[in-house]
């Protein structure tokens, strides 16, 4: 399989004093399952969007399905932005919106200007948003406004947005930050079967190391902002992990479920 | 680590500072003005009474009704037209000022300052500016209302922009979705409500501000009070007060309720 994505090189620096990502190297398979964990503060975000350039990075290059990312014009971007999803981790819908009209936000990217203005969908897109919130086991919510549902359903409705995306790849910056164990447990398992059943790439970041352990094919710890490790969760050892979190890394793990709590309550 | 006892001792002696230069520059006013405190507090029972004898409305000055309220009429449609305009123009600079939806840093500080510079000139300066331009006409006491309105819708529709729909905004623009769409389907949707409640305040205040405005340009109710009261027809100069408070209260009902049915 070749790489559908290849970061190369890549630095980010904020302002003057602040180097997020320091030459950050790795590429990712077509349908792989890939981690990226690592402590406050280490780079994960800034990572994810350099990506799809939400940031532009300060040097390096990335190479995404044969295209390079860094050099594209606005309406390549717009081009390449509509093959990966984004997810966040406090959902960013419309919250005065319809389920429905989230999920077919969806399809905003595809359309011309007049089209996207007017929010003008086929019948097929309609369609095919029916189909993924019925996989998502949204069909009753269908037309319920967002600011009524739940966390959990409110990150599931933007996953549909992000699949309504048809993409290639998925990026998802701690989906599960806010939500309890239960409602974590749903959301990964959707992203793993919409990994293995549609093929889609997805690069994940997390807080968690026993969820990202379970999940992944492939784990890559950040410290800041250098990759510390690239590999199997297998291979993970307990020097990794000090390695990735520091000398902090004991407490952390076991204080998994605590740290849930308190990022709920700083968002 | 032991607490900072100086950091809170510090504080008490500001606190105390400022009280005591507010005290100081109080009396420095009262003693510059002439002003009497003993002398204002006991005058108010004298003035109650003055009211309750002479500011009331009598026959005389209920025969002055429709014209009393032809005026307060123009007052009410030169106030919605100068909110309802205003807020449009302001939508524009607010999406074009705001610093998630703006275009670029350099149109969105333009966008900022012509705000801020219509904002803090007061609505009473304006009219005075306007005089010279539009004379003694509806058309000042408009441009004046429309002018400070804009400069304030401004702002709080920026702040509205920033705080609703800063994360949908993000949402969108990962999707690959043009700005126009952007704009209609995230920022629109997300901060309409709390937009038209800014409208409807808006609104309220520019008719207590065209009242006054109206003394000076001699238009509106405002007019009609000041061409009573000179003429020392203290009857219909009641009545004018009391259709004003009356059309605040009923503008004040009027958009609450709406307020309840859209946030
Ligand atoms: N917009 C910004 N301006 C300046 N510095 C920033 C900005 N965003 C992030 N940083 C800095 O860059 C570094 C990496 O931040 P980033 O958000 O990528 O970390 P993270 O790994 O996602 O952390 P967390 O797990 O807390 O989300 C931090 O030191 C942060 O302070
Ligand atoms: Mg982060």
């Amino acid at each position: 399989m070749t790489a559908l994505l290849e970061v190369k090189d890549v630095s980010k620096q904020y302002g003057s004093d602040t180097l997020a990502l320091a030459n950050i190297s790795f590429s990712v398979k077509e349908g792989e399952f890939v981690s990226v964990i690592g402590p406050s503060g280490a780079g994960k975000s800034t990572l994810l969007r350099c990506i799809n350039r939400m940031i532009d990075a300060s040097s390096g290059t990335i190479t995404f399905d044969g295209v390079n990312v860094p050099t594209l014009n606005k309406r390549e971007l717009r081009r390449l932005r509509t093959k990966i999803g984004m997810i966040f981790q406090h959902y960013n819908l419309v919250n005065r919106l319809s389920v429905m009209e989230n999920v077919l936000h969806g399809r905003l990217g595809f359309k011309s200007t007049v089209a996207g203005a007017l929010g003008i969908y086929t019948e097929a897109e309609k369609q095919q948003a029916v189909e993924i919130l019925s996989i998502l086991g949204l069909s009753e919510q269908m037309y319920k406004r967002c600011d009524q549902l739940s966390g959990g359903q409110k990150q599931r409705v933007g996953i549909g947005r992000a699949l309504l995306q048809n993409p290639k790849m998925l990026l998802c910056d701690e989906p599960i930050a806010s939500l309890d164990p239960n409602a974590s447990k749903i959301i990964m398992d959707h992203l793993q079967n919409i990994s293995s059943s549609m093929g889609i790439t997805v690069l994940i970041n997390l807080h968690q190391v026993e969820i990202a352990l379970k999940y992944s094919d492939r784990i890559i710890g950040v410290s800041r902002g250098e990759v510390v490790y690239n590999g199997s969760p297998d291979k993970m050892t307990n020097e990794d992990i000090v390695r990735i979190y520091g000398s902090e890394a004991e407490t952390l793990m076991i204080d998994v479920g605590d740290k849930d709590v308190g990022d709920k309550n700083a968002g | 680590m032991p607490v900072n006892t100086n950091f809170f001792l510090k504080k008490r002696l500001v606190s105390l500072i400022l009280i005591g230069i507010l005290l100081l520059v109080t009396y420095g006013a009262m003693v510059i003005t002439q002003f009497d405190a003993v002398k204002g507090l006991t005058s108010i029972p004298q003035a109650v009474e003055w009211g309750i004898k002479n500011f009331y409305p009598n026959q005389d000055a209920l025969d002055k009704l429709p014209r009393i309220w032809e005026n307060l009429r123009e007052t009410l449609l030169i106030s919605l037209a100068a909110s309802t305009v205003a807020g449009v123009f302001a939508l524009v600079f607010a999406i074009i000022g705001s610093s998630t939806t703006r275009v670029n840093s350099f149109l969105g500080t333009f966008a900022r300052g012509i705000a801020t510079l219509f904002r803090n000139i007061d609505v009473a300066a304006w009219a005075m500016i306007l005089l010279f331009s539009f004379g003694q006409s509806a058309l000042t006491g408009y441009f004046a209302l429309f002018f400070v309105s804009f400069g304030f819708l401004t702002r709080a529709f920026m702040e509205t922009i920033d705080e609703v729909s800063n994360s949908s905004v993000e949402a969108l623009r990962a999707t690959g979705a043009s700005y126009p769409s952007i704009i209609i389907h995230s920022v629109i949707p997300s901060s309409i409500p709390q937009m038209i409640s800014w409208l409807l305040f808006t609104f309220e205040t520019n008719i207590r501000s065209a009242t006054l405005v109206g003394i000076l340009t001699g238009t509106g109710i405002g007019f009609s009070f000041d061409l009573y009261y000179k003429s020392l027809n203290y009857n219909a100069a009641s009545l004018v007060v009391i259709a004003i408070m009356l059309s605040i209260f009923a503008i004040e009902f009027l958009s609450n309720y709406i307020r309840r049915v859209i946030l």
